[in-house]
């Protein structure tokens, strides 16, 4: 195995990318003065501020794409080191020789898949900060809610531009709390305050995995940034292949053998971070009741940005994960099977932000599929394509939330195509796109992750492609159909409003459907940008975003690649999801055209007990709350009862006062307030201090050192010592302040010490002890 | 003769008496003259060591300080017991312990 030094890990100093520096910062400054200043500042300065920021962020981002597009393929990596932020020192482990020390250092680094993505946050983020500009014209803390969207960019750069995984983590945390604040952006109600908190942590617990991955990467790999992570991966794959642990015993003659190998452990680990972050199975549950916040921030951080760092993370540790079928297929599964199932929940839902929350769960779950049979592109070209139109799905969402006055329920909504004509074309075709309309941007990418997911091959799991492609299929039809269900019961039929709101409906400003406009074109069109689809119609188009990514992604690994065998299913499969689609969309036209349908409610009728647990969530927060949470709760209460109330409050507490006030109790009685008690007190103890000064004590100890003995006598006011060491009755020293003596004996055997003690008072008194030489030792 | 030992015998006695007054005594006059008792005997004993030890006149010296003292002592403490019985009209010293918790 070659060791770590072999390869070179630490590239000579980097040419600085000096530009990454404020595309990073400038949100940040931004954040900062609005964020101290804000109450201060007027609506239109912060507005502009917050604004400008994020724009020229934009700005700068796009140049410093075209700057990388610039380089040759294999040169596409641009770094900016800031400073050295600190070195883990780890003692040798995992078979290692050599203790390592890992640089953590400030760096950001921009590739073709961070420029990527750099390109959707803040581009996104911009259109959805003019949103916001409309969103929240008549809010009372604009400078806070506007201090808090710059903070979640800023942390959104760190995380996408960051060039090892502790900065990556910053980000992600930092994502995170921004995440919260925002949620709870209106605490003074309760139940948004709940919301936050339960998104804090149930992303805890996701990034406790996490944290747990990026520890044993470092223990076996000693290296924490992405390049140099892969470099060793590409390498020296052993420092990850080979077992972690070792498992392995006989169970009623049963040889059960369990060696994961580290890179499965990892991997794992590290998904449990992204399932935190991106509302996977089981750690999805927070992100539906994130819906608690501002509609721009559901649109930026619960559906375009945020959601999609964990897929953003699988794909950036696509080396490592790679590595391990196991782990890819635990990312595959999850992903397929969070699609269906979060699809089924938004088929009943009856809140627009609901609706949409459950579906931006299920289109993660699409893009975690691409990621774990290794189409790293497919996945995160869904990723952008599902910014676009889930963005855009979410701001005209927001639109007519305005416009219906803060209701959100759909039932009471419909006829809005007239009343709102720009916002309802701009959702049409989001909601095509999310429905895999036959090319419209979300056909495209969703079309190839079913390709992807059926035609890679997956090692060892052959019976696994085609229950992903059925679970996936399954979950594209729900979706058109729930999607257009939406779409009809809010934008078709009668109104069902009551006519004081119908009467105020009117479309919303334009710095609000402006970003529409933009987002729906994008949501049409984006498609183009990777059109795999086209391929299987035997057109012949660039495929400009693999051409981008592919190289450094899926070259330099083992990829997974496409297995030939199933080449002949790919042109079979862009009919059967286009017409799956379509279907499903004709099935919605069919019963929500005019609004409720009566068939709907048959059928729900037909199956109460099921209807009743899909439009409960499959009592999913239930369950967590009767085991997780309760169990929790007890723990909680159990250690507020033994640690808090007794050990702290009882013993340390209230007992250490109790001890007190007992003695103050007893000492009490002596002070009688009487002033001749006292005196009596006073003169007793005179008299015993007098006593002391004029009768000397004594004593003294002994100690027989070979042929010499050492004594040393008790300590008094003005006493002087004098001896006799050998009992004689003549005193060997005269009298003297010296306590210590010290005496040679010539003969071994019992001799008596005796002392003499005289005080100032000139009164003496003696002692006497025997000690015993002992004689000359035989050889 | 009359040695030191004689002079010493007599103060030690004179300030039994006061220390037995100041203890016994349940009159706040009295106690007073008991300290006036004790510091006399004291006085006493340095004057007499100054006879006998005459080199640096310490006993004389420290003796009227004391008088000094005593009689500034004096005359706070009957202030004390001017307002005192002012405040209880007794002046016995069981009855004073009203600082008593």
């Amino acid at each position: 195995m070659p060791g770590l030094n072999e390869i070179s890990l630490r590239p000579g100093a980097p040419d600085q990318y000096w530009l990454l520096l404020p595309i990073v910062l400038l949100p940040a400054l931004g954040a900062l003065v609005n964020g101290l200043f804000g109450s201060r500042l007027k609506r239109d300065t912060i507005h502009t501020l917050a604004c400008a920021m994020v724009f020229t962020s934009f700005a700068l981002s796009v140049v410093a794409f075209l700057q990388l597009a610039a380089l040759p393929h294999e040169a596409r990596h641009l770094t900016y080191r800031a400073y050295e932020w600190f070195t883990v020192t780890l003692p040798a482990a995992f078979g290692s020789a050599q203790d390592y020390r890992i640089p953590i250092d400030v760096a950001f680094r921009l590739d073709p898949l961070a420029a990527t993505m750099l390109l959707v946050v803040t581009g996104v983020g911009s259109l959805i900060h003019l949103y916001s500009t409309g969103y929240m014209a008549h809010d009372e803390s604009p400078g806070r809610f506007f201090s808090y969207m710059n903070l979640f960019t800023f942390a959104m750069l760190v995380l996408v531009l960051g060039e090892s995984l502790p900065v990556m983590f910053v980000g992600w945390e930092g994502v995170g709390l921004c995440s919260y604040l925002l949620i709870g952006f209106w605490f003074d109600k309760d139940e948004n305050a709940k919301a936050g908190m339960k998104a804090f942590i149930v992303n805890r617990i996701g990034d406790l995995g996490f944290l747990v991955g990026i520890f044993l990467l470092a223990l076996s790999l000693g290296v924490l940034s992405f390049p140099e992570m892969e470099q060793v991966a590409a390498h020296a794959p052993t420092q990850l292949t080979k077992p972690a642990f070792d498992l392995s015993f006989s169970l009623f003659g049963w040889d059960i053998a369990w060696r994961p190998a580290i890179a499965t452990i990892a991997a794992i680990c590290l998904f449990v971070g992204a399932a935190g972050k991106s509302a996977q199975l089981p750690l999805y549950v927070w992100l539906p009741d994130a819906m608690a916040g501002p509609t721009p921030v559901s649109a930026l951080i619960h559906a375009a940005t945020m959601v999609t760092a964990g897929v953003y993370m699988v794909a950036r540790m696509h080396f490592l994960f790679v590595l391990t079928a196991s782990g890819m297929a635990v990312v595959a599964v999850t992903g397929a099977l969070t699609a269906v199932f979060a699809a089924t929940i938004a088929l009943t839902q009856n809140d627009i932000k609901k609706v949409l929350a459950y579906s931006t769960v299920s289109q993660l779950g699409y893009m975690f599929v691409a990621v774990g049979v290794g189409a790293h592109v497919t996945g995160v070209f869904h990723v952008v394509t599902h910014a676009f139109f889930k963005a855009c799905l979410f701001l005209g969402a927001g639109s007519v939330i305005v416009a219906m006055h803060h209701r959100q329920d759909i039932r009471e909504m419909g006829g809005l195509k007239a009343l709102m004509p720009r916002t309802r074309w701009t959702f049409l075709a989001a909601t095509l796109a999310i429905a895999g309309f036959p090319f419209t941007s979300g056909f495209f990418s969703k079309d190839a992750i079913l390709w992807h997911a059926l035609a890679r091959d997956s090692g060892r799991y052959g019976i696994l492609p085609p229950i992903l492609l059925t679970l996936l299929l399954a979950g594209a039809a729900l979706t058109a159909f729930y999607m257009f269900r939406l779409y009809f019961l809010v934008f078709g039929g009668e109104s069902r409003a009551d006519e004081d709101t119908l009467a105020h409906i009117k479309e919303s400003p334009s710095s609000m459907t402006l970003p529409l406009v933009v987002l729906g074109a994008l949501s049409i069109a984006a498609g183009l940008l990777n059109p795999e689809a086209l391929h299987a119609l035997g057109l012949n188009v660039p495929l400009t975003f693999e051409g981008w990514l592919a190289p450094g992604i899926e070259e330099g690994v083992p990829a997974v690649g496409i297995a030939e065998m199933r080449k002949p299913f790919e042109l079979p499969l862009v009919g059967a999801s286009s017409v799956i689609a379509l279907a499903a969309m004709g099935f919605a036209w069919i019963w929500y055209r005019r609004g409720p349908s009566a068939e709907a409610e048959r059928l729900a009728a037909r199956v109460p007990g099921l209807y009743a647990l899909v439009l409960d969530k499959w009592r999913i927060d239930e369950l967590y709350e009767a085991t997780i949470v309760r169990s929790l709760r007890w723990l909680a209460r159990a250690g507020h009862e033994a640690i808090d109330k007794l050990l702290i409050d009882g013993i340390m507490v209230h007992g250490v006062a109790g001890a007190v006030n007992l003695t103050g109790r007893v000492v009490r009685l002596v002070q009688t307030g009487r002033v001749q008690v006292y005196a009596m007190a006073m003169a007793l103890g005179t008299l015993g201090i007098l006593y002391k000064l004029a009768v000397p004590s004594t004593d003294f100890e002994a100690r027989v050192d070979g042929r010499s003995v050492t004594v040393n006598a008790a300590e008094g006011a003005g006493y002087e010592y004098r001896w006799d060491f050998d009992g004689d009755g003549r005193w060997d020293t005269q009298f003297g302040a010296e306590r210590r003596a010290e005496h040679r004996y010539r003969k071994a055997g019992r001799h008596e010490v005796r002392l003499e003690v005289r005080n100032a008072f000139t009164r003496s008194v003696g002692e006497h002890e025997v000690v015993v030489r002992p004689g000359r030792r035989r050889r | 003769m009359i040695t030191l030992g004689h002079y010493l015998v007599l103060s030690v006695a004179i300030f039994t008496v006061g220390t037995i007054g100041f203890v016994v005594r349940r009159n706040l006059l009295v106690v007073l003259m008991s300290i006036e008792l004790q510091l006399n005997a004291v006085n006493l004993a340095l004057v007499a060591a100054n006879r006998f030890h005459p080199a640096s006149h310490a006993g004389q010296v420290t003796a009227f300080f004391i008088i000094a003292i005593a009689a500034a002592e004096a005359a706070v403490g009957l202030a004390i017991v001017v307002s005192f019985f002012r405040l209880r009209h007794t002046v016995r010293t069981d009855e004073a312990d009203r600082m008593r918790h």
